[in-house]
């Protein structure tokens, strides 16, 4: 981490986010936002409140209800110089600007053989218990994460938040830069003032423990902490990784950790089948097979459409600190 | 099939429950999600239902009594008792709080004195050993440890590595006496030093302690030798697995005749020039041995077979393999019904396999179906040879090369040349008696070939 002030500010997600935003707009002027809403009103989550006035249209762009557009108009600014910070409303909305994702940012630098880069960030807040609902709790890294030539990121703590966020628009590629809704006002932590970077790809270890390795990355790594601190009065010391980074992704902290624990626990909120879980675990067994001494788990959401409305659906789509504190128990005791 | 009932767990930190009451009684029939127990814990009341439907053959935990969540409460036969033994309930661990399941076979559960598997060390030992984790398998074979020999902490009493890692360290291995002394473990865990032999993972000091006398004579070559890892290729790996699974079927025996070709190696001479201009191949010595082969495969159909199960196979085609090595390869593709074939349309057939190896354009239909084969070993020099049966078939001949010798004709010295033939074959299906006859028909038709032939 290149930090150019040990000074800190306690902010929360929003915040960590609003003053990198705005630190980024004031150090260069290729810098713009554009996106649903991100004007006038001032993002949903009033992250961007007030930049219009400050920066003006042209560099905080309203945008019509057009993904695909708002990509696919970004990923040309950036190849021609700019740097454009995309936003995607909701991550359930993504979906339009998947060709222009997928198809084209991913690919510029490979299609053009170097001669083009798209510094290009889509920044968009993903994730679910906030009785959100089918369109907005969805969580979609396991869908771009397959797709080479794309970074995706995850913080969930504030000072994470601004490091990476500064790494991402700094990267001369696309990074697809997840924000977890809920974290945005429930988290807390000090920030270090001014610009510094935290490197795309580089994990930490949240807690440290010896006897069980729980890899997580979003809102559940803040309770898979906490249910680490439960486990830790109890007598059974657990690790718990932070990704941060989902693509690329962190191999040797993990192998790491698993050598020395030989028990691996993930978690996270996306569904199970296809996840970012089944990488790791595919990973881990191909690379630390005879460091293994307990069948490798994954606590993840269930394989539904979407996440309920009702309380009790959505309740039982998001894993409770209770329930992550059982899986961790049972693979210590195994 | 019997279901054995347990206490559920009646929310997240509840650790027992209270039997308030029996809805049913012994002999009672329950229908699936019918509540048949009324269960009281310091935070709820509930009813629990059935997670079967059947009949409550015996109620193990009576009114007022408090038995941990987990304990057995009560048995349901299942009705039905014909259908299959269901499916054992997958140990997730992730479900939701409720009803705990778990079968048992109905003998077990004699009378409420029978308690369940508890959490400790009853499971099968045998099931227990058979179920070793990687990391228990790599640390026992480093510390030379006898896990059936380690008590197992893990549930259900599985060995844990930490145990193996305990064990090193008491010095309670039953196998240590040799006292065997392993070279560097090169797969050693990245937390750990890996100069200590016969240490891994993080035990912080277990070589010292005592399993493994630290300090027994330790070979001064002990570190691995530098050398480079060439990977397996494909087609190493089945030849690899070919050649063991040949040689530990089939028992192998192994014999030679020497082939006087002096007359044979004037009439190829002869004939190469004209025939590579009429045919455009090349006239090897290939051709006129695989004739002769054919000849006499014919007179000795059992070399012509293979060994199965049900009895000998004797084939009633003589497709001819030949073997090409190449540079990290070998190949032995087919000519079929060789015995249609005279030797110019053996030479033409042989010249195109042959052409098609080396440029890599052999099929399947090139490749399979072989039921001798011929290797002409000697075309790399090679004067004497243990082949090894190409699996599926009775025997495998080579043809070494053609040299010069001074040897024994008409009782006066002569120099001929001479070539080493040599056999490799299937003892379960040919005895000496055949391989000999083959031999030395083989023999007397490539000496009695000459420039007189035809081709």
């Amino acid at each position: 981490m290149a930090l150019a002030s040990t000074e800190t500010t306690v902010m929360n997600n929003v915040e960590a986010v609003r003053t990198t935003l705005y630190e980024a707009l004031k150090a260069d002027e290729r810098t713009l936002i554009m996106g649903e809403d991100v004007g006038a009103r001032g993002n949903v989550f009033l992250i961007t409140k007030g930049f219009i006035e400050e920066f003006g249209p042209e560099r905080i762009i309203d945008t019509p209800l057009a993904e695909a557009s708002i990509v696919g108009i970004a990923v040309g600014m950036a190849m021609e110089g700019l740097r454009p910070i995309a936003e995607i409303q909701f991550a359930d909305f993504i979906y339009p600007a998947f060709n222009q994702i997928v198809g084209e940012a991913a690919k510029t630098r490979y299609r053009s053989n170097g001669d083009y880069t798209c510094p290009l960030v889509i920044r968009t807040p993903y994730g679910g218990g906030v009785r959100g609902a089918l369109s907005h709790s969805v969580s979609i890294e396991a869908l771009f994460y397959h797709v080479p030539g794309l970074k995706i990121v995850a913080p969930s703590y504030p000072a994470d938040m601004k490091g990476l966020l500064n790494a991402a628009i700094d990267d001369p590629d696309p990074v697809l830069f997840l924000e977890h809704k809920k974290t945005y006002r429930l988290v807390k932590g000090e920030v270090p003032n001014g610009h510094y970077t935290i490197p795309i790809g580089k994990a930490d270890i949240k807690h440290a423990g010896d006897k069980l390795t729980v890899v997580s990355y979003g809102l559940y790594v803040h309770q898979a902490v906490e249910a680490a601190k439960r486990l830790a009065s109890e007598g059974t010391s657990v690790e718990v990784i932070d990704l941060r980074s989902i693509r690329p992704m962190d191999r040797t902290t993990i192998l790491a950790s698993v050598r020395k624990t030989r028990r691996l626990l993930i978690i996270h909120e996306d569904n199970k089948f296809g996840g970012i879980g089944a990488e790791i675990s595919a990973m881990v067994v191909e690379e630390a097979f005879f460091d293994l001494d307990a069948p490798i788990r994954r606590l993840c959401g269930p394989d539904v459409p979407a996440m309920g409305y009702a309380a009790p659906l959505e309740e039982e789509f998001m894993i409770s600190t209770d329930r992550m504190a059982d899986a961790m128990r049972d693979l210590a005791a195994f | 099939m019997a279901t054995t009932i347990t206490m559920p767990q009646l929310g997240e930190t509840v650790t027992e429950g209270t039997v308030a009451q029996w809805l049913k009684k012994p002999g009672d029939s329950i229908e699936k999600y019918e509540s048949f127990v009324e269960v009281s814990t310091d935070k709820v009341n509930a009813e629990v239902p059935s997670p079967v439907s059947g009949i409550l053959r015996e109620i193990i935990c009576k009114e007022g009594e408090t038995v941990a969540t987990g304990a057995p409460i009560a048995i349901i036969d299942e009705v039905g008792a014909a259908t299959p033994p269901p499916e054992p309930v997958a140990p997730s661990s992730y479900g939701a709080p409720g009803t705990s399941v778990a079968h048992a076979e109905p003998a077990r559960r004699n009378g409420s004195a029978a308690s369940p598997v508890p959490n400790g060390k009853s499971l099968n030992s045998s099931e227990t050993l058979r179920r070793v984790s990687p990391a228990v398998r790599r640390l026992a074979r480093e510390h030379d440890i006898d896990i059936s020999a380690v008590d197992g902490t893990g549930q259900n009493g599985r060995v844990t590595a930490n145990d193996v890692l305990a064990a090193v360290s008491a010095g309670s291995s039953a196998a240590t006496a040799a006292t065997i002394v392993h070279g560097p473990v090169t797969t050693t865990s990245v937390t750990t030093t890996p100069a200590t032999a016969g240490t891994a993972g993080t035990a912080a000091k277990p070589a010292a302690a005592g399993a493994i006398s630290a300090d027994a004579p330790r070979s001064t070559y002990a570190a691995p030798l530098p050398g480079t890892l060439v990977p397996l290729s494909p087609a190493r790996k089945i030849i690899a697995q070919r050649m063991v699974e040949s040689l530990a079927t089939a028992p192998h025996a192994w014999t030679m005749v020497e082939v006087d070709v002096t007359n044979l190696w004037a009439w190829r001479a002869k004939a190469k020039d004209r025939f590579a201009q009429d045919k455009g191949y090349a006239l090897t010595l290939l051709p006129f041995f695989i004739h002769a082969v054919v000849a006499a495969l014919k007179k000795q159909p059992l070399l012509n077979s293979r060994y199965t199960p049900e009895g000998i196979f004797v084939e009633k085609n003589y497709n001819i393999g030949i073997a090409i090595g190449m540079e990290s390869n070998l190949v032995v593709p087919v000519i079929r019904d060789a015995d249609s074939l005279s030797i110019s349309g053996i030479a033409v057939a042989a010249g195109k396999l042959i052409e098609k190896a080396r440029t890599g354009k052999l099929g399947a239909d090139d490749l399979g179906g072989g039921t001798f084969t011929v290797n002409n070993t000697g075309a790399n020099g090679s004067v004497l040879s243990k082949p090894i049966i190409n699996g599926g078939q009775a025997a495998i001949v080579t043809m070494e090369a053609v040299v010069k010798r001074a040897v024994v004709l008409n009782d006066a010295i002569a120099i001929r040349s001479m070539m080493n033939v040599c056999l490799s074959l299937d003892h379960r299906v040919i005895d000496g008696t055949a391989s000999n006859a083959f031999l030395g028909d083989l023999k007397k038709r490539l000496e009695a070939m000459g420039p007189s032939g035809e081709l």
